[in-house]
């Protein structure tokens, strides 16, 4: 598409963009009341009370023994989300940590997170203007208005940091009132300190459990004062998580584990290759199986054994021989989807997300340029537990068990499959053995469906095994990045044109989601990190190249920026050396109106000894980015062993505003860098006639202990409200890593995975 | 009918001998602890110890175990399980907390074997994946139950 705007904003993409934003709203972006706190601490009917349980607000439940039952609307992937739901809710309440218990909540509107749709808005993260403003609203409320209950984005936190500290605050309240009608003593007479209710006078404490009933029935408080930093007493301390125990002994209960009685299981086979059908199924060898208790084709796309046991559905499958019509791909190579991609910067201009200056003036007088073109590949999530998904229809209604992103979303698509309304569809969330995106799908979940019709009431367990996990992804995009830049006579760059093309994530999964208002328009996300650059630069021009391939992509953990980070922090070291400047020095000169993005580089500098020799053989180098409301910079520590890549250290600094749970944020952190490094150094999913190469994790690996850098991370001091933090730690740890090894060896790596020559 | 000792516990199962002990853990004998992660003994999610070994259960027939002590993670913890469980909590090591049963029954073969392993006997024990990333705390937590081990012993 071309751009015919002149204007220095990206006006077309800014208009595309909120045209969709008001479609995905569905017109219900008024008044709905999404982004005002105070009405999100709804009414103690939401959170369904049990047994003696009182609920104080859609949020707080409080049982006769003292317990505080948080709702966590969210689903638990080892992000620490429940406990950092919890604590938020505890520390206003000012109940004692040990007395906090977290429970699912139901799918219900009062649930919805308001911060997911934020990741799509094509402003600069720093834009305080009116427009820029306005759209941040829209998608709050739009957010609202789809009750989207889901977890990606990295936005729980900032999504819950208001609603659920004004939650515990109400709660509180409520509670010292009650017991100033009970002892009949002004408000003021009393605290609340660890969970106990205390005349300042003296006298015998009260409980919150004897204080429940009465606070219940006083009318939720019209005022709200929250804590001021300084008065927190749970929100930033390093608390041990709510999940661990259970993880330690087996307890635990992941969507592979639920067992409802009169199970039954299921294997699946997807078309091996992306556009093809099915043709032909015998399903005689595997009814001949015993225990085999149904064989089916579903749809034109799968073939499912049904089996007393998984093992045994799993050797029905491998009996049985169907026969597919392999469709208009059965040649398609990653050689062909390289070309294409790289055709798409000759066929067109592309849609323009930044343009400051003029960069293709400037580029055109500029004695000299450098260019360069980067390339990533496709990549799966890989996450530990396979995909799966449990499902029961009997009598009208239908039950899913699913370790799901996106409940909202999965119990919507499970309703259209069984015919019934989204009310008669009971959904429950396990844990998640691993998520990055992949569970924010619901593939596995109009499969389990689809076959619970036909198990005549018996609950289903489909589970895909690692092969088709990998084969049958909604992958990471590839893309191809081309840049031309060139300096000024100190060496700063003067222009900087980038342009990249992919296929379009917002795209595909709109077409999953709501194949109606699918459209091929400005992707943000196709973008991000790449037209938000920080950099001061004069002449600056963004552009994306949206392709079409027929491998279906998705948002894997940091989405646009696992790649973006790339390219533009390697493409920027490549500017630094060219200007012979140190790339710390030469990042913080353009960085002068950024104290924090200086900040936080000069902390992961200080942090991984940057400016001091490294040991012998090793190199470093450095990367900053900004993702999800959070600055991230690391420093990789490197070398070379007999031609592997082998990362001995990373330091890491990370902005993510007010930290809510220290120690959780440093496990993100690990978390993300191995989850990039595994993909830097290693990850790749290629395709040979229209097949995904990759089967298991010998052709698909990723770092395991003995590869395993030491990483430390410091975390800024903040006092701004959260940011994300399951993500930003990703896109940066790729280009320091390529940056160090083009510091060890001269030579500069444009391809992920990283494979330095010999 | 093929005798399986799991945990202490005798069980008779009515399986084809080749099931592999995995599935017969998970599906037939309701013991979820032990995951599902590869099929082909490439990850350890599914590692339990037999008479004291670290094995990939997902390869290993039902057929083949007669006779022999099975331990998940689901076992009365020994006092060697019961030190990794405490450090794996006091370093918060598990993240989404799939691979980690794999994972503590792994390092107690290897603290059986190597009672005060260092770096270089972590590394080549504990091949297990975990796709969080969580090796830096796991390698922590394998030094304090080892540390705690030898003090309860002096």
């Amino acid at each position: 598409m071309n751009t015919p705007s002149t204007s220095a904003q990206p006006a077309l993409s800014r208009r595309g963009f909120l045209l969709a934003g008001a479609a995905a709203g569905g017109g219900l972006l008024v008044g709905c009341g999404g982004t005002n706190p105070s009405t999100r601490i709804g009414q103690g009917s939401d959170f369904s009370p049990t047994g003696k349980q009182v609920a104080l607000n859609a949020w707080v439940k409080i049982t006769p023994d003292d317990r505080v039952i948080v709702a966590v609307p969210r689903s638990e992937m080892g992000q620490g989300v429940h406990t950092g739901l919890a604590m938020l809710v505890a520390d206003e309440l000012d109940a004692r940590w040990d007395q906090v218990q977290v429970e699912a909540a139901p799918i219900a509107r009062i649930y919805s997170n308001t911060a997911l749709l934020l990741n799509v808005s094509p402003f600069l993260p720093d834009d305080e203007g009116l427009l820029a403003r306005l759209t941040r609203a829209t998608l709050q409320n739009a957010g609202y208005a789809l009750a989207l209950q889901v977890t990606g984005g990295s936005s729980s936190l900032r999504d819950a940091w208001e609603p659920l500290r004004l939650a515990g605050a109400a709660a509180r309240q409520q509670l010292l009132q009650a017991a100033a009608l009970q002892l009949k003593l002004p408000v003021s007479e009393l605290t609340l300190r660890d969970g106990v209710v205390q005349a300042r006078a003296g006298g015998t404490p009260l409980r919150l459990g004897e204080l429940a009933q009465a606070a219940a029935q006083l009318p939720a408080p019209r005022e709200l004062r929250l804590k001021p930093a300084a008065e927190r007493r749970l929100i930033g301390q390093p608390l041990p998580r709510t999940d661990v125990p259970a993880k330690v002994n087996g307890q635990a209960v992941f969507g592979l584990d639920v067992r409802p009685p009169g199970l039954v299981y299921a294997a699946i086979t997807h078309c091996p290759v992306f556009g093809g059908a099915l043709k032909t199924l015998d399903p005689a060898p595997a009814l001949a199986l015993p225990g085999v208790l149904q064989a089916f084709a579903l749809g034109t796309q799968a073939v499912v054994v049904v089996a007393r046991n998984s093992w045994l559905a799993q050797q029905g499958l491998l009996r049985l021989a169907p026969v597919w019509d392999e469709g208009p791909n059965a040649q398609l190579q990653s050689e062909g989807i390289s070309a294409r991609l790289r055709q798409a910067f000759d066929q067109e201009e592309g849609t323009r997300f930044r343009h400051e200056g003029d960069a293709e003036q400037v580029l055109a007088q500029a004695k000299t340029r450098l260019e360069a073109e980067y390339e990533v590949p496709f990549l799966a999530h890989a996450a530990m537990e396979p995909v799966n998904c449990t499902a029961q229809v009997k009598g009208g209604r239908v039950t899913v068990w699913c370790g799901s992103q996106a409940p909202s979303l999965a119990r919507m698509k499970a309703a259209e499959v069984a015919g019934v309304d989204s009310e008669q569809v009971t959904f429950h969330v396990p844990f998640l053995g691993g998520g990055f995106g992949r569970r924010l799908e619901s593939d596995m979940v109009e499969e389990a469906v689809a076959i619970a019709l036909r198990t005549e009431g018996a609950p289903v367990k489909l589970t895909w095994s690692r092969e088709e996990d990998l084969q049958h992804d909604m992958y990471r995009p590839a893309a191809v990045s081309r840049f031309s830049a060139t300096l000024d006579t100190q060496g700063r760059p003067l222009a900087w044109r980038h342009r990249v093309a992919a296929p379009s994530i917002g795209l595909d999964t709109m077409r999953r989601l709501m194949p109606r208002l699918a459209l091929d328009s400005p992707d943000k996300n196709h973008i991000e990190g790449a037209f938000d650059l920080p950099y001061a630069i004069p002449h600056l021009e963004v552009r994306q190249l949206r392709v079409a391939t027929p491998v279906p992509v998705g948002s894997w953990r940091s989405v646009g920026h696992s790649y973006n980070a790339f390219f533009t922090e390697c493409f920027l070291d490549e500017l630094a050396h060219a200007a012979r400047q140190d790339p710390l020095a030469y990042r913080l000169a353009l960085l002068e109106r950024h104290p924090r993005h200086r900040a936080v580089l000069q902390a992961a500098a200080e942090l991984g000894n940057w400016g001091q020799p490294a040991p012998a053989g090793r190199a470093r180098g450095l990367a900053l980015h900004e993702s999800f409301g959070a600055l991230c910079a690391q420093v990789a520590e490197v070398s070379l062993e007999g031609g592997r890549v082998r990362v001995h250290r990373v330091a890491c600094a990370l902005d993510c505003g007010t930290v809510v749970n220290p120690d959780s944020v440093d496990a993100q952190l690990q978390s993300a860098i191995v989850y990039g490094l595994s993909a830097a150094l290693m990850g790749e999913i290629t395709l040979k006639n229209g097949r995904v190469e990759q089967s298991n994790f010998p052709s698909y690996d990723a770092l395991r202990l003995a590869d395993m850098p030491v990483i430390r991370t410091r975390l800024m001091p903040s006092d701004a409200p959260p940011g994300g933090v399951g993500e930003p730690g990703t896109p940066p740890i790729a280009p320091a890593v390529a940056n160090a090894l083009f510091a060890l060896t001269g030579q500069r790596l444009r391809r992920l995975p990283l494979r330095p020559q010999a | 009918m093929i005798p399986l000792l799991i945990n202490g516990q005798s069980h008779a199962l009515d399986a084809d001998p080749q099931m592999p002990l995995l599935w017969a853990l998970r599906d037939e004998l309701g013991l979820t602890g032990t995951k599902f992660g590869c099929g082909i003994a490439a990850c350890g999610a599914c590692t339990v110890e037999v008479d004291g070994a670290a094995v990939r259960s997902c390869v290993m027939p039902v057929g083949s175990l007669a006779g022999k002590a099975i331990r998940t993670i689901e076992g009365a913890p020994d006092r060697t399980v019961a030190a990794l469980q405490a450090a794996w909590v006091q370093h918060q090591t598990p993240q989404c907390g799939y691979c980690q049963s794999g994972m503590i029954l792994a390092a107690a073969a290897l603290l059986r074997q190597k009672p005060r392993p260092s770096d270089a006997d972590i590394d080549a024990a504990i091949t297990n994946l975990c796709r969080c990333g969580t090796y830096q705390r796991i390698r922590a937590a394998i030094h304090s139950a080892a540390q705690a081990l030898q003090g309860s012993r002096a």
